[in-house]
């Protein structure tokens, strides 16, 4: 399958304006937010894909977050060392309660992975090495493989948006692949796809596994760049906002979790003075997708120029 | 002892948590994440009540119930009502928004702090067992939530309206056919769910403080306790309710550090040998 043009264009289009953005717009608001846009893509790769709504993700951001965290501060390791270990922490995770959750479907996959959430963030709150409260603070954030000094905001921009592309065109290819078409046929007749000899299980795992592995490395980054770790990446009000990211920049498109979580990271930025009310707009732009738009942003806009997204 | 008392108090506030939940999702399908919230709006009520009005808590354990069901049934109306058509999971998002909604304006008009509520003077004071002390409050809650669970059951499984509801679960267009408003039912079923929840909210004000996120991370629990049971067994969620109550006051007294944990270890037990909970029916 050759990728689409429009596609390419929008892909074009994205990387130029990640290219310039950082001359133009603070850098740590745009880590931030490429860091919340590969979870959000990660996150969509199953919802969108594989039509299973987790309700948990967060684990595999914030325990990623702590795995790189730990390494860089603790042992001492390298950057890119330290994601690495953390982006395998996050994919042990997925494995683990993957193959524990994957028979399920539905709302009862919904409520088993925010329940095995809880469990490691009630984990994370009384371990030793998490921090509790205070997370693990002042991590350092070194020189990335022996030349990239990370200290520098630019260089570090800079390698965030290479790891952010990774991870994109990582989901990229898994979706556009016979791997995606067989997901994607899981998600439409999972009885049928079994019975042209699939094993639907065996794929939802594997999914659920990179998901978790890419959410990983989402987390494990973002733990480098603010150079903190913390509860707040595991609780699961984190698992309710990339569900936000997602749905509002539009379930199942390719494009739809940037757009997505740009648009809430840039909110929050805006609405942080404001205490409570960030929970309410949160509150108020879910309803509003779920009863009107359900096809989010980029969905609605993919239907107005007849292209997917 | 003592453990054992407050796991039951908890058990007590699980069941009937939980039983809301299981009769929502009996009927609609959709797990209602606004549960939390509705029990926490359900303790605003009893203080609201008492602060402007003066009516207590006797008035609130009436009061409460009618005003958040009310909510409820207006929020099914308007707006849940509209997602049936759809995949469950949007009716789960939705109420997850209103969740949101709703504690997010509580907390930005009371803080995260509590707000004390007293004990009725009726139910102060205690009884010395012996061998432990027992507070009259607590003894009530347990007694009065317990009455309440199995009123519930019996209704649901024992009189004709409450069969017209297990056919519907089955079947709806059957059972429309024969003349039942179907609709209207899933309306009042939600509004009753809800009301359960309120309900629990005013028990629970005067032992825990009224507190606009008393709901938020108690419903994750009564989350995994109805997974432990299994979604849409009547009898099933108030069993675990309890017995998970036990099981984690037990714990706290033997091996504190596991006790919030615990019953989420449960859950992936369970969840291995018995994916649709114990009570449950094959999904």
């Amino acid at each position: 399958m050759s990728t689409p043009v429009h596609q390419l264009v929008a892909f074009g289009v994205m990387v130029a304006l990640l290219l310039l953005a950082p001359f133009f717009v603070y850098p740590v608001f745009l880590m931030k937010a490429l860091c919340f846009a590969l979870f959000a893509c990660a996150f969509n790769l199953l919802i969108g894909y594989v039509g299973l709504l987790s309700f948990g993700h967060a684990v595999f951001l914030g325990g990623a977050g702590y795995g790189s965290a730990h390494a860089a501060k603790v042992w001492g390791f390298p950057p890119e060392a330290a994601i690495l270990f953390g982006t395998l922490v996050a994919a042990a995770l997925g494995v683990v309660i993957g193959a524990l959750t994957i028979r399920s479907r539905g709302i009862y996959f919904a409520n088993i992975t925010l329940a095995f959430a809880q469990m490691i963030y009630f984990f994370s709150v009384q371990a030793k090495f998490t921090g509790g409260e205070d997370g693990i603070q002042s991590v350092p954030r070194g020189v990335f493989l022996g030349l990239l000094d990370l200290r520098r905001p630019l260089t570090m921009y800079f390698v965030v948006l290479a790891i952010f592309l990774l991870g994109f065109l990582i989901v990229y290819r898994a979706i556009h692949s016979p791997f995606g078409q067989v997901l994607k046929a899981i998600r439409e007749n999972e009885p049928r796809a079994t019975s042209l000899g699939y094993r639907a299980e065996h794929y939802k795992l594997i999914v659920f596994a990179l998901s978790a592995t890419l959410s990983g490395l989402a987390g494990a980054t973002k733990a480098i760049v603010f150079q903190l770790a913390s509860l707040t990446d595991v609780h699961w009000t984190m698992s309710g906002e990339v569900v936000l990211m997602t749905l509002l920049g539009g379930l199942g498109t390719v494009f739809g979790p940037v757009v997505g979580a740009f648009i809430m990271i840039g909110l929050e930025n805006y609405l942080a003075t404001l205490g409570a009310w960030v929970t309410i707009v949160q509150g108020v732009i879910f309803v509003v997708c779920v009863l009107i738009f359900r096809r989010g942003v980029v969905g609605e806009l993919g239907r107005l120029l007849r292209r997917p997204l | 002892m003592g453990q054992l008392l407050i796991g039951l108090i908890n058990g007590a506030f699980y069941a009937m948590l939980s039983l809301g939940l299981a009769v929502i999702f009996g009927l609609l399908n959709i797990i209602n994440f606004a549960h939390g919230a509705q029990y926490m709006l359900g303790a605003f009520v009893a203080y609201f009540a008492l602060q402007w009005t003066g009516l207590g808590y006797w008035w609130s354990l009436l009061l409460a119930p009618i005003v958040v069901g009310l909510f409820g049934i207006v929020l099914e109306r308007t707006m849940l009502k509209r997602l049936y058509h759809l995949d469950h999971l949007y009716g789960l998002l939705l109420t997850f928004g209103v969740a949101l909604i709703v504690q997010g304006v509580f907390r930005h008009e009371y803080g995260s702090s509590g707000l004390p509520y007293g004990i009725p003077s009726q139910l102060s004071g205690g009884y010395n067992l012996g061998f432990m002390f027992l507070p009259t409050y607590r003894a009530w809650v347990i007694v009065f939530s317990l009455a309440v669970c199995l009123a519930t059951w019996y209704v649901i499984e024992r009189t004709r309206l409450g069969s017209y509801l297990r056919a519907a679960t089955e079947n709806p267009a059957l059972v429309q056919a024969f003349g039942i408003n179907v609709p209207r039912m899933i309306t009042l079923t939600y509004g009753f769910g809800v009301a359960l929840a309120a309900l629990a909210g005013v028990l629970a004000a005067p032992i825990y403080q009224v507190n606009p996120l008393m709901g938020a991370d108690l419903i994750i629990v009564v989350f995994a306790v109805v997974v432990i049971g299994g979604l849409g067994s009547i009898m099933g969620s108030i069993v675990t309710g309890f017995a998970l109550g036990v099981v984690e006051g037990l714990t706290k007294f033997f091996y504190p550090e596991a006790s919030n944990t615990v019953i989420f270890v449960i859950m992936a037990i369970v969840l291995l040998f018995r994916p649709s909970g114990l009570f449950g029916r094959a999904t």
